[in-house]
């Protein structure tokens, strides 16, 4: 046994990995089995649920997305049918499009408003706490909860965006009824609950910027505006490499708002891609399809992921 | 000049982000709301909306449906995954790495691809419309186990060995001295597992259909699709969902700000 550890290339965590090692054989003196009770106690209360209720279901999600299956009658195997019927399928890549979208309005007005509220609490403001906390409010409130107040807010006839336009001479837009402006109110909702997710993320960042790089850049005379570009902004850029990567990984999954603001509609102007999945399954009875639409998914948010890690180095910097 | 000007912008800000819960409470207390934009002061304020809300569907069930079982998941976690974290900081035994990378790959995969060959699952096993098939994904996290590793992993090791000589086994370390030892963790992973408990949606919506099996978020939006227009019913049952989470967010703030920044869930 320290052969093994011995002879591998020494890293700065193996001493202390060593240690355990010895200190248990001496303490069980042999007594294996014991040993790999304690193991198995320690693990099987994650492991026994794990395995049943997310790598079960993992491995025969697969299974199912190779079969036509409509739930009730027995499955056909059809191989990789399902995944080039969902290619050559012109509602899959509407619903891409539909999240594309989503993504699209979302990303750039959530983050905005999120550097812009870090940027300004992130001042010697007074009551900062108070806004801090006010701001992040919403992320701690449910989607369903969410989507509904936006959906009320939003409403064409008596909705409390509309009226206040009203009263400033504006003819509001008909929101979630009109299909060019259903994605917009879903847009809309979803960087007010997420808002305060981002400044708080972008307020560390900040907050980690050390000061005398202002006062340096202040003594050459620089402008506010070019220690913003020039200074805050590449600093900051690991935390806006973090929110970009989560946000969206969250955009591509986006449900919960949806199903409740619009359900996909009107005229499908927002089956995003995980209201597909659950039309497909529950509405169709398509599990083949959803299954294979799911993996089409997690392979590309995977892929957008992995690429995004590759080009950071591009416009990340690391102090 | 520029002051002024600050304070007002996060004014205006902190205004676009309240006056929503503001709204919804006025809205559930205005009868007939829906019927046109209620007042900002309503002229008759009544609570038929909330008698029509607990006449329409279990509500006060559902709420305590919702609380036990985010309880009981944020419990069942914190047990479960601070025992795997214990393990894999400070259990030796073959394959532990890669075992490790199994907890770590079953976080890549989202709800979405699962709740499909899931719900069928839970069909097979019987389980469809139950409380332990809302329970089931929620019993083990990995995220937790990453979590709690890190912070087992922090505990002097010094401290288990001081124990080991005082005759302790592993069991009695891990209760006695790392679990007293990674309560911040601990707190910080309990918020998260207890807010996405309650605000989860997708796993009710395809497996629960009792009315008095449904947790919160699944009996608003079927409330909302029985009121569609008696916005004043669906605002009072939105009142009751914020209450219980605004008060834990406000006792535990720093620990959910930390948990949120951290997680980057949501």
């Amino acid at each position: 046994m320290s052969t093994t550890t011995s002879s591998r290339p020494s890293t700065t965590a193996a001493p202390r990995r060593q240690r355990p090692r010895r200190r248990n054989a001496l303490r069980y003196g042999g007594n294996r089995l014991r040993y790999a009770g304690i193991v198995a106690l320690f693990l099987a209360p994650s492991l026994i649920p794990l395995t049943l209720f997310t790598l079960v279901p993992m491995v025969s999600s697969l299974w199912v997305a190779l079969h036509d299956w409509n739930l009730i009658t027995p499955m056909e195997f059809v191989g990789l049918a399902n995944f080039r019927d969902l290619l050559s399928d012109g509602d899959t890549w509407a619903a891409f499009g539909h999240t594309l979208g989503y993504i699209a309005g979302y990303l750039p007005l959530v983050y905005l408003l999120g550097l812009a509220a870090a940027l300004a609490l992130n001042t010697a403001l007074r009551g900062r706490n108070v806004f801090r906390a006010a701001y992040f409010l919403p992320v701690v409130t449910s989607w369903v909860v969410v989507a509904l107040l936006w959906r009320w807010l939003l409403s064409p006839a008596n909705g409390l965006v509309n009226h206040l336009l009203g009263l400033v001479g504006i003819d509001g837009p008909g929101w979630w009824t009109d299909p060019t402006w259903a994605m917009p109110s879903v847009i809309l909702a979803s960087a007010w609950k997420d808002l305060g997710f981002v400044m708080i993320i972008l307020l560390a960042g900040l907050q980690a910027i050390p000061g005398e790089l202002y006062d340096a850049a202040k003594v050459d005379g620089t402008s506010a505006w070019q220690r913003f570009r020039h200074v805050t902004l590449p600093l900051l850029s690991p935390s806006s490499f973090f929110v970009v990567v989560i946000s969206l990984i969250n955009g591509f999954q986006v449900f919960d708002q949806v199903y409740v603001m619009t359900g996909g509609g009107p005229a499908g102007s927002t089956e995003v891609v995980v209201q597909q999945i659950y039309d497909l399954t529950f509405r169709y009875g398509r599990a083949g399809d959803a299954s294979a639409l799911s993996w089409l998914l997690f392979v590309v948010v995977l892929v957008v992921t992995i690429i995004q890690v590759r080009g950071q180095r591009r416009w990340v910097t690391y102090a | 000049m520029r002051r002024a000007l600050l304070y007002a912008g996060v004014t205006v800000g902190a205004v676009v982000m309240l006056f929503p819960f503001v709204w919804t409470v006025i809205t559930s207390i205005t009868p007939g709301a829906g019927l046109g934009t209620p007042d900002l002061i309503p002229d008759e304020p009544g609570l038929d909306a909330y008698r029509t809300l607990l006449d329409a569907m279990p509500f006060w069930r559902i709420l305590a449906n919702s609380l036990w079982i985010a309880v009981a998941s944020t419990l069942l976690q914190l047990i479960t995954s601070a025992m795997a974290a214990y393990a894999f900081a400070r259990l030796d035994f073959p394959g532990r790495n890669a075992l490790f990378l199994v907890y770590l790959a079953t976080l890549m995969v989202p709800m979405q691809v699962l709740v499909v060959p899931l719900f069928i699952e839970m069909r097979e096993l019987n389980l469809v419309d139950t409380y332990a098939a809302l329970l089931a994904p929620s019993i083990a996290s990995a995220f937790g186990v990453f979590l709690l590793r890190q912070a087992v992993a922090q505990v002097p090791i010094e401290l288990d060995e001081a124990a080991t000589i005082d005759g302790a086994g592993h069991l009695r370390i891990f209760v006695s001295v790392v679990w007293p030892l990674i309560r911040p963790a601990l707190a910080t992973f309990a918020v998260l597992a207890f807010m996405s408990s309650w605000n989860s949606f997708l796993w009710p919506l395809v497996v629960i259909r009792s009315p008095e099996l449904m947790t919160l978020p699944l009996g608003l939006s079927t409330l909302h699709g029985q009121f569609t227009t008696e916005w004043d019913v669906v605002m009072a049952g939105s009142v009751i969902s914020i209450v219980p989470i605004a008060v834990l967010y406000l006792a535990a703030q720093k620990y959910v700000i930390q948990g949120v920044a951290r997680s980057g869930l949501k």
